[in-house]
């Protein structure tokens, strides 16, 4: 049935009335996305665009509207603090797609969602989609006509909503663009996704690729995982390692970063190879070494996926 | 963010943690007289409030260079002195010296500040290191009874000499751990002291948000106690926000010119060696092209992310930045319009090219909403500039025309 988001999730907007927030709230509503509330402190009674009520708080948007998942559009600096609150209204899932949250608040963050076993994914990512079906028909000339989803489908980000295509690879990256990349090739091949996840780019992070491997390898719908990660921190290789012992379905991974140079920050606060660890180097050996398939060229991620599910 | 060694030691300080006296020069002129002010006998009551550390009959004294870079005894720019005249010598001979330590890299940094600082006996040397770690998404203390110059040969060779206890932003360090591993370091007679530092170096690390901090090495000196001789500070980009006062020991004369310049639009700019410039929309698809120009034979000259939303006037300011290296004979754009159209950012790129005078030869490849018609901008503009459909196809053909193929 596909991981974390689907037909059943009623999303609340933390954020709403800020530009970012707002323009993607359209844009999650055109994609089909069941929006029912949002939050912006002191705004509370407003509806934006005379359609989505808007409250003070999470918990009284909860209340009111039965909303089980948050997306969060709030500004670095209070981002904790909407985190925090999130995290004790009532709610099954968060989605941070703020950039620029201090670690330290996340590593206060990670400890509180931890503690109410409430789910966070993010931040700094494109959030989590289960796509709409069918698909657009072909997004090339002039790009596509119609962009009508005949639901099923359901957006809590800011990923453009037309490039997916529901089937059965699990896509679950640490990048925005690059998963946007490996999702196009996917669909161009003909494959599907059933859920897409980006878990964030950040060094301290709600939820790891072993968690969201853990759920594709439990879902019905998904036969293949894509996993798309990058220099910095042991992720891949703690990943790696749990696939082993525990994945049956195909996996095949793509590590960006094999050229960046030692101590710099590669746009990602996550993506920085400290004290000689976490080179790309090691997590392509470590993958290989435990069965996973490691496309080397980012541009046959798509190509690579359909040869393993062919061959299953 | 990083810290010079002399601003590291005075956040040390306002932590009660004690350094040696020093003072921070650009002018040999004024080294002679710091050596008199460090080395004359002091009375009691003149202590020096801001550095709890004691007043000393010290007579050597140490010239360090000030640089964001370790290792740079060996690369000698840490000098001992015995005289004023030495002081003077020691400091003209690094100030305006390139240094280059195996962290610099082979152009090395420009030396333009010297910390001079009281010479101290050294009893023993201790490594204390805090970083976030981030199996455990927790904030790691780790220390070792084996500091001085070699923590890092240290951590391959013998791990288990190093203590890692890992420990809750939001409480302090435990009190129990802190006497546990002042008992790991065998300095149960400085007990109250290790202790106190200890909880002191944490909560200094959380306060000003941190991403490392190391005080390496921490002596034993037995006159003074515990000394931090050495301290290397970086702070979390991310939380300079909120530590107004921190941000202005930003030294901009540390930083790559043009990774400084690309910042201040909110670009991501890394230089390489290569001759191929490179503007995408995304880190990890940014490091992708990179990697995919090296596959394909090229040498990137640089990273560069314009992030997600890629405005037509910070493409401009990419371009800028790109060509201002010198080394750069192509170019390669490769944007995945999600929520942009490609048609808007074919004209932002046409548009800045004008703009800059842009000659170099370009392929750019676009993903995403209104493709096509973005390409048919690009073709129609009459400007030097290859279209490509796929990012391989993209690589290939800016290798190609660097090679002069």
């Amino acid at each position: 049935m596909s991981i974390l988001v689907n037909k059943g999730t009623r999303v609340v907007v933390q954020g709403i009335t800020g530009s970012a927030g707002s323009f993607h709230t359209r844009q999650m509503l055109e994609y089909g996305t069941n929006i029912v509330a949002g939050v912006t402190p002191k705004k509370g009674g407003m509806k934006f665009d005379d359609k989505i009520p808007v409250f003070d708080t999470v918990r009284q948007a909860v209340n009111a509207t039965g909303a089980n998942t948050s997306v969060v559009f709030v500004p670095a600096a209070f981002a904790l603090a909407a985190l925090l609150e999130a995290a004790e209204a009532g709610l099954k899932l968060v989605v941070a797609i703020t950039e620029g949250i201090p670690t330290l608040d996340m590593v206060k963050a990670y400890r509180f969602y931890r503690e109410k076993g409430v789910c966070l994914i993010g931040p700094n990512g494109p959030g989590v989609i289960t796509p709409a079906e069918p698909a657009f028909a072909k997004a090339t000339a002039g790009g596509p006509a119609r962009r009508s989803f005949s639901g099923g489908g359901c957006k809590v980000g800011i990923m453009p909503g037309y490039i997916h295509k529901n089937g059965s690879v699990g896509v679950v990256s640490r990048s925005g663009t690059l998963t946007y990349e490996a999702v196009w090739q996917i669909t161009k091949v003909g494959l599907g996704q059933s859920t897409c996840v980006g878990i964030g780019g950040d060094a301290v992070l709600g939820t790891s690729f072993t968690d969201i491997l853990e759920m594709f390898q439990k879902d019905s719908e998904t036969e293949a995982i894509v996993m798309i990660g990058e220099i910095g921190g042991t992720m891949e290789e703690e990943a790696a390692d749990y696939i082993k012992s525990n994945v049956t379905k195909p996996v095949v991974a793509f590590i960006a970063g094999k050229t960046a140079p030692k101590g710099k920050r590669m746009g990602h606060a996550g993506a920085i190879i400290s004290g000689g660890k976490g080179t790309a180097q090691e997590k392509v050996e470590k993958l290989t070494a435990c069965g996973i398939t490691v496309v080397p060229n980012p541009a046959e991620i798509g190509k690579t996926v359909k040869e393993v599910m062919n061959a299953e | 963010m990083n810290l010079h060694e002399y601003q590291a030691k005075e956040l040390l300080a306002k932590y009660g943690i004690k350094t040696q006296r020093g003072e921070v020069t650009d002018n040999p002129e004024t080294a002679a007289e710091i050596f008199r002010r460090l080395t004359e006998r002091q009375p009691r009551q003149e202590r020096d409030k801001l550095r709890p550390d004691p007043i000393g009959n010290i007579s050597e004294a140490v010239v360090k260079a000030q640089i964001h870079s370790g290792g740079r005894g060996k690369a000698g720019g840490i000098k001992f002195v015995n005289t004023p005249e030495q002081a003077q010598k020691a400091t003209a001979e690094l100030i305006g010296k390139t240094l280059i330590t195996r962290q610099t890299g082979p152009a090395g940094k420009v030396v333009h500040k010297v910390l001079i600082a009281e010479a101290l006996t050294v009893e023993r040397e201790l490594y204390l290191g805090i970083v976030i770690d981030r199996r455990r998404s927790l904030p790691v203390l780790m220390a070792s009874a084996e500091g001085g110059m070699e923590i890092e040969e240290l951590s391959r060779k013998s791990p288990e000499k190093i203590i890692k206890v890992n420990w809750f932003p939001g409480n302090g360090f435990p009190l129990n751990e802190a006497k546990k591993v002042t008992g790991a370091l065998n300095l149960e007679r400085y007990q109250k002291e290790a202790v106190e530092l200890i909880r002191n170096f944490t909560r200094l690390f959380v306060e000003n948000d941190c991403s490392l901090a190391e005080i390496n090495p921490l002596i034993v000196n037995k006159t003074y106690g515990l000394v931090a001789l050495d301290a290397k500070i970086n702070l979390d980009d991310r939380g300079l926000y909120r530590h107004k006062d921190l941000s202005q020991w930003r030294d901009i004369a540390e930083e790559h010119p043009l990774e400084y310049e690309a910042s201040k639009y909110d670009l991501s700019y890394i230089g390489l060696d290569g001759n191929i410039g490179c503007m995408v929309n995304g880190a990890g698809l940014a490091m992708s092209t990179m990697d995919l120009i090296k596959l394909a034979g090229g040498e990137p000259a640089n990273f560069l992310d314009v992030g997600g939303g890629a405005t037509t006037e910070q493409v401009a300011q990419a371009f800028k930045i790109l060509v201002s290296n010198k080394n750069v004979r192509a170019i390669l754009v490769n944007i995945f319009g999600g929520i942009m159209k490609c048609d808007v950012i074919a004209q932002g790129i046409t548009t800045a090219v004008k703009e800059v005078g842009l000659t170099l030869p370009m392929v750019v490849r676009l993903e995403g909403t209104n493709v096509e018609l973005g390409k048919k901008i690009l073709k129609e503009s009459g400007l030097n500039i290859i279209s490509a459909d796929t990012m391989d196809e993209a690589a290939e053909s800016v290798v190609r025309l660097v090679s002069g193929v």
